[in-house]
């Protein structure tokens, strides 16, 4: 079984996935291959954690196919667990127990000995900036203490292909930026890394390669730069003092820009795309041309700025209609 | 209102106070560091069935240690009650306390244990609402190990319930007369079934859906199969429908094997049926809760 030769870390053509009356995943088709980061972008609800319990061995597919390093994930599932690690949206170490007694026992479990195991758990530990708190009880740790013991847990097997579901959610932003670091990290070792994501400028700073996932299927895939051409490089959000001033406002963007511009559900906000193909200097020329302009037809601006697009916008452009949040998610 | 503060207010719901935390405060993770680890992966073989079921049975012990609370229900309640029943049945019933206590020990120590095996379920079930499970099921080890583990903490739990009452039970007055060696072959056999009879509240702790629905069912299932027996009176009492039941009870079985090995008057007869009996749940149950484990 082991004889198959593939660079391709996951492979799934047609996966399905029902629970009652939702078809959770519709279809997936992503091919990711073997050594990089994957993006799997989509709003809550897109699927995206079904999809990576499915290859993760947790759920059954209920039709289609997927392979993890060529191993096919329900008959061969021994095979995929031995390869694979998840670290889930939900911390899945033991809270009652300490950093050093979840590292251990999962040592154990993949066959270290008892000192070994012990090894092995110091050194996570520390490469994870854990070692004063190992012997406390992990529900003493903050999110982000928590968030890193369970993605040392997850490298602790040494694992060929590690899935990342929605690892930052609900982490403040210094803690994010460190589990960035973790996951660039790993990778540069060889780890293939499948990270799944509402932001895309997590996917955009992390990942090789992104698929815009949305009602269980593929809507779009490519590098983040060619998503980001597909869909301009940024967004203009302005905020007006007097909200009376807003329809002279869009028309001096739309001007400016060339892009039809947006009245926000906020009577003081306008929002456009910025395509920043037009300089060398990009979005950002695009964003001072449209404030002075702004300035120049009188028009008090309190806040203007210039952002990535959200996901919305990525869904808006996308589909032609806002990503809508749905609540499956939490069920799956 | 920029995109990038929406993306900042939805991820600082949860700001963790972090501050004293010095670790936390400088910890940048170092490339080298991390791969170092990744790299020192020789990895080993996996875990024999015994290797791996210890280790999940080593996990239930720490838990034991850090949340020794948890005990009460194996020390404070079966002292609790023998001392109820000792003296609330025992002039009504056997004519003085000292005399029903000889009759109702074993009875009651089986009660109580057999009563505590609903906690496996429960463990079961917190588990899953925690997302470890997730962990312990990506993990390339013999299935039903995790299981185990469970049960091999229960085991101590048991062990534990069954000496605070016999203790207490000498206390009181019990005075066995099969000697030490009755006793031990008592609490075995007691220890050795309730084993085989958790492995039914390992499944309901994966199929039902919260602690509280686990909780209910077990109360259901354990109230009347405890208390229609042969534990507090002798059934000859009973209305003929009633001693149908209790005779073909698990526990009516059980609680005989057990007073007639305490008492130096092996049942020979009631300990094959109660070890059959273990064999036939460990089977049925033991092999639902695998398919259900490896279904969720």
């Amino acid at each position: 079984m082991d004889g198959r030769v593939t660079d391709l870390a996951v492979e799934t053509s047609g996966l399905v996935k029902v629970f009652g009356d939702t078809r959770a995943v519709d279809g997936l088709d992503l091919t990711v291959p073997a050594g990089t980061v994957y993006g799997v972008l989509g709003p809550n609800g897109a699927g995206k954690t079904t999809a990576v319990r499915m290859l993760a061995t947790l759920l059954r597919p209920d039709g289609g196919q997927a392979r993890v390093f060529g191993h096919d994930v329900v008959r061969e599932a021994d095979a995929v667990r031995s390869r694979v690690s998840l670290t889930g949206q939900y911390a899945s170490v033991d809270e009652d127990l300490t950093g050093t007694e979840n590292l251990v026992l999962l040592a154990r479990l993949l066959g270290h000995r008892k000192p070994a195991a012990r090894d092995r758990a110091g050194l996570l530990l520390e490469a994870f900036g854990l070692s004063e708190a190992a012997e406390r009880q992990v529900k003493t740790y903050s999110g982000g203490m928590r968030r890193r013991l369970d993605i040392a847990a997850s490298i602790l097997s040494t694992p060929d292909l590690l899935f990342l579901d929605e690892p930052t959610t609900g982490l403040d932003p210094r803690s994010r930026s460190q589990v960035w670091d973790i996951v660039r990290a790993v990778v540069a070792h060889g780890t293939t890394v499948l990270l799944t994501t509402q932001y895309l400028d997590e996917a955009d700073r992390l990942a090789g390669r992104i698929a815009v996932i949305d009602h269980g299927r593929v809507i779009a895939e490519g590098t983040p730069g060619e998503l980001k051409s597909s869909i301009g490089s940024g967004t203009v959000h302005v905020r007006l003092r007097d909200p009376a001033q807003r329809p002279e406002a869009q028309r001096v963007l739309t001007h400016a820009l060339g892009v039809p511009a947006h009245a926000e559900a906020d009577p003081l906000a306008v929002t456009a795309r910025v395509s920043g193909t037009g300089s060398e200097y990009g979005a950002a020329e695009d964003a001072s041309r449209v404030l002075a302009e702004l300035t120049a037809a009188g028009i008090v601006v309190d806040d203007f700025s210039l952002g990535q697009p959200s996901l919305d916008e990525v869904f808006l452009a996308l589909t032609d209609r806002p990503a809508e949040p749905a609540t499956e998610e939490a069920a799956a | 209102m920029s995109t990038q503060t929406t993306a900042q207010t939805t991820t600082q719901t949860r700001v963790e106070p972090e501050a004293g935390q010095s670790a936390a405060v400088t910890y940048a993770p170092v490339a080298e560091n991390i791969g170092a680890v990744l790299t020192r992966g020789d990895r080993p073989k996996r875990p024999s069935p015994v290797a791996a079921s210890t280790a999940f049975g080593w996990r239930a012990m720490l838990k034991i240690k850090h949340v020794p609370e948890q005990l009460f229900d194996v020390t404070a309640f079966p002292i609790m009650m023998v001392l109820m029943f000792t003296y609330l049945f025992g002039g009504a019933l056997a004519g003085s306390t000292e005399e029903y206590l000889q009759f109702l020990l074993p009875g009651i120590l089986v009660t109580s244990v057999i009563m505590t095996t609903m906690y496996t379920g429960v463990a079961v079930n917190t588990d899953i609402a925690k997302g470890i499970f997730d962990r312990f099921r990506t993990l390339p080890v013999w299935r039903p190990a995790a299981m185990v583990g469970y049960l091999l903490g229960d085991v101590l739990r048991y062990v534990l319930a069954s000496i605070t009452m016999i203790v207490v039970g000498l206390i009181m007055g019990f005075r066995p007369a099969g000697g030490v060696v009755g006793v031990v072959a008592g609490a075995g056999l007691l220890v050795a079934f309730s084993f085989a009879f958790s492995w039914i509240w390992t499944m309901f702790g994966l199929l039902l859906r919260s602690e509280k629905s686990v909780m209910g069912v077990s109360m259901m299932v354990l109230f009347p199969l405890t208390f229609l027996s042969n534990v507090f009176v002798d059934p000859a009492t009973m209305p003929g429908w009633l001693q149908v039941f209790v005779d073909a009870s698990p526990v009516t079985h059980l609680v005989s094997a057990v007073r007639g090995l305490m008492a130096g008057a092996p049942a020979t007869g009631e300990v094959a049926w109660v070890l059959v009996a273990g064999a036939v749940i460990m089977a049925v149950f033991g092999t639902l809760t695998m398919r259900l484990y490896n279904r969720k």
